[in-house]
């Protein structure tokens, strides 16, 4: 133990200068691996805007004054999502051109919320939150109204810009 | 048996395994500890082999895509031999996992045992609790059913509640923008590669710690640890009644690992293996997501909280939760260990345990939710028919047409997230009755725009009959009430 420790500290003999380079270039390669590496992990985190236009349909799908679920496909997919990639959206024609599209996700922690045309209604099945068919807070404990699409209307079909699951820090 | 004993030499003079072996099982424990309370961590990390061997054997078919792995799950279920009694012992494992760390850590806290010099045996110990969670939560993704799909919503409605990096964090979660194919494939490589990797380092590191500072005496009431004395003390307690930790201790521990297995065992032949539910497709809206029982708790208190505390503790509660268990030993790090003269660590634990098993109770039930189906499923008990008039007869078609059961209950059956309406004319008058109706109130939404004056009529005309034979109806006061609502 002693002799090593005098060997370490010896000013500049060979053996603490390989050392001293041996510490050096594996600190170097770890960098060099571990940067990519974290890049890679996070990559998903770095990009901001994940939202494009998609179609749901004919406009003259959706009846005026009625709810209707809609499902598009999202327009950021691997091949191997499956079923996963239809996403559902509740649409509302109030009339002619003006709707509401809303997001499937309950504003409270994003399960499926239900319409209820016969009470005009939106029901949360996890945490009993419940909307009005404009979207506004009826009951329970969401904090906000329903998220709503950004829409427009394009060579007589309805679009609407998607793409993320929205969250309250990212309302659509 | 001779040429067995050969070979047996034969790898003994090379490995030399007898000198090495023999430390570690010999090892004098307190003959106090030789008990059944001293049972519960071997038996975690014999539910955690049995997990790993189980785990290992369905990663030959279960396929980790978003687009096969519920395919390949019912694969297991009914189309590979015996692979439903595998995912039953995996599921029936973990089960049993949780429970039983959740007993030693009890155990633990209420003994003292994190008390100097352990301290870093318990926080070591914490972490194998939370990374054991982080496997039941995983492992539950893994499945890949509509109650994944949608549990991973909630982690994700959760995760965006962060302020500033909660869009990214998100993100982060899911690996993209939505649930999808790199949400799964994160998840397994979670909970086949990075958990498993860390919760068995840290498993070594908690025996290794264990060996070196010795098992914990029964606490003795009045024996107080200081850090002066206790080493010495434990010495000589060793000396005095040491006695080898195998057999003196390892055979209950044996016995009851072995009971633990053969109830994992007869638990997924019995009750066989958990989901999976229905497919993840988003679409299909009509379901109603749970989590699996070990976060019913979690899931029942994110009901129950007040909105305006509700971020606030969700970010704040799991942070300050796991500080004051890493704190634990650093808070109380000498004195008195047994349970008998710390009452309020008692206390704590039947606090802690008596809201758990309330609030799981809770969960399963969900009294909050409305249930989506009561009104088209649940018919109007007969009783309640027998005698009305054609206008209240209307009125209870009303009740079930409008989704007026997902929410209140007739004859004990409908949703619980409102009053019964059994007897809702012996509290309110006809006028509160319209009132309540047409403007709702107290967390019940208002119907005005969806019932005709007509409706409204019929509906408290059926509902100011719903009261018992025996006790009349709410009357309005003498003085005319401010006329209610249109």
């Amino acid at each position: 133990m002693s002799e090593h420790a005098t060997n370490l500290s010896a000013p500049t003999s060979r053996r603490s200068f390989l050392l001293t380079l041996g510490i050096a270039l594996n600190a170097i390669a770890a960098t060099l691996v571990a940067l990519p590496l974290v890049g890679y992990i996070f990559a998903p985190a770095r990009r901001k805007a994940w939202q494009a236009w998609v179609a749901l349909g004919a406009v003259d799908d959706f009846p005026e004054h009625q709810t209707r679920l809609a499902t598009y496909e999202n327009p950021f997919t691997v091949p191997w999502d499956g079923r996963t990639a239809h996403i559902p959206c509740w649409v509302r024609r109030i009339s002619g051109d003006t709707f509401q599209v809303f997001a499937i996700n309950c504003t409270h922690l994003g399960c499926p919320v239900r319409w209820f045309p016969e009470s005009g209604l939106f029901m949360c099945p996890c945490h009993g939150g419940v909307f009005y068919e404009d979207g506004t807070h009826a009951a329970g404990p969401p904090p906000r109204r329903l998220y709503e699409y950004e829409y427009k209307i394009q060579q007589g079909k309805l679009w609407v810009r998607a793409g993320q699951i929205p969250t309250l820090s990212e309302p659509v | 048996m001779g040429v067995l004993r050969s070979i047996g030499e034969w790898f003994e003079h090379r490995l030399r395994l007898k000198d090495a072996m023999a430390q570690p099982l010999t090892h004098p424990v307190p003959r106090s500890s030789a008990s059944w309370w001293y049972v519960f961590g071997s038996a975690t990390l014999t539910t955690l082999i049995l997990q790993l061997i189980t785990g290992v054997c369905l990663a030959f078919v279960y396929v980790p895509s978003a687009a096969d792995a519920w395919q390949s799950l019912e694969h297991l279920n009914y189309s590979q031999p015996l692979g439903w009694f595998l995912r039953g012992m995996h599921y029936w494992g973990s089960n049993f996992m949780v429970a039983l760390i959740t007993l030693h850590v009890i155990r633990v806290f209420l003994f003292g045992a994190y008390k100097y010099p352990r301290e870093l045996t318990w926080i070591v110990g914490v972490l194998l609790l939370l990374l054991t969670l982080g496997m039941a939560f995983t492992g539950q993704v893994l499945r890949w059913d509509q109650d994944a799909y949608w549990g991973l919503g909630i982690g994700a409605a959760i995760a965006g509640r962060t302020p500033f990096i909660g869009p990214r964090l998100v993100h982060l979660l899911l690996g993209g923008p939505i649930i999808g194919g790199e949400t799964l494939t994160r998840f397994f490589v979670s909970h086949v590669f990075l958990i498993p990797a860390l919760l068995l380092a840290l498993v070594g590191l908690h025996l290794l710690l264990v060996l070196k500072l010795g098992i914990s005496e029964w606490p003795m009431p009045g024996r107080l640890v200081s850090r002066e004395r206790y080493r010495a003390e434990y010495e000589a307690l060793l000396e005095r009644e040491g006695v080898p930790f195998f057999p003196a201790a390892a055979q209950r521990d044996l016995c009851f690992s072995g009971l633990v297995i053969l109830a994992v065992v007869v638990c997924a032949a019995v009750f066989g293996p958990s989901g999976p539910k229905g497919p993840p497709d988003p679409t299909l809206i009509r379901t109603v997501p749970r989590p699996d029982f070990f976060f019913l708790s979690v899931f029942a208190a994110l009901a129950l909280l007040p909105p305006y505390l509700e971020t606030f503790l969700l970010l704040t509660a799991p942070v300050v939760g796991i500080a004051l268990l890493v704190a634990l030993p650093f808070l109380s790090n000498t004195g008195e260990r047994s349970f008998r003269r710390r009452p309020v660590a008692v206390l704590g634990v039947i606090l802690i345990v008596l809201t758990l098993v309330a609030l799981t109770e809770m969960g399963e039930s969900s009294p909050w939710s409305p249930v989506m189906n009561a009104w088209s499923s649940l018919p109007t008990p007969p009783q309640y028919v027998k005698g009305r008039t054609p206008l209240e007869l209307q009125g209870a078609l009303l009740v079930q047409g409008k989704q007026c059961r997902n929410c209140h209950s007739l004859g004990g059956r409908g949703g619980q997230r409102g009053p019964a309406l059994d007897d809702v004319a012996t509290r309110l008058t006809r006028d509160q009755l319209i009132r309540q109706v047409l403007q709702g109130g107290g967390n019940m939404p208002a119907y005005g725009k969806h019932l005709s004056p007509p409706e409204v009529t019929a509906l408290v005309a059926f509902l100011e009959t719903m009261h018992p034979s025996s006790e009349p109806p709410e009357k309005a006061a003498p003085v005319p009430a401010t006329p209610a609502a249109p």
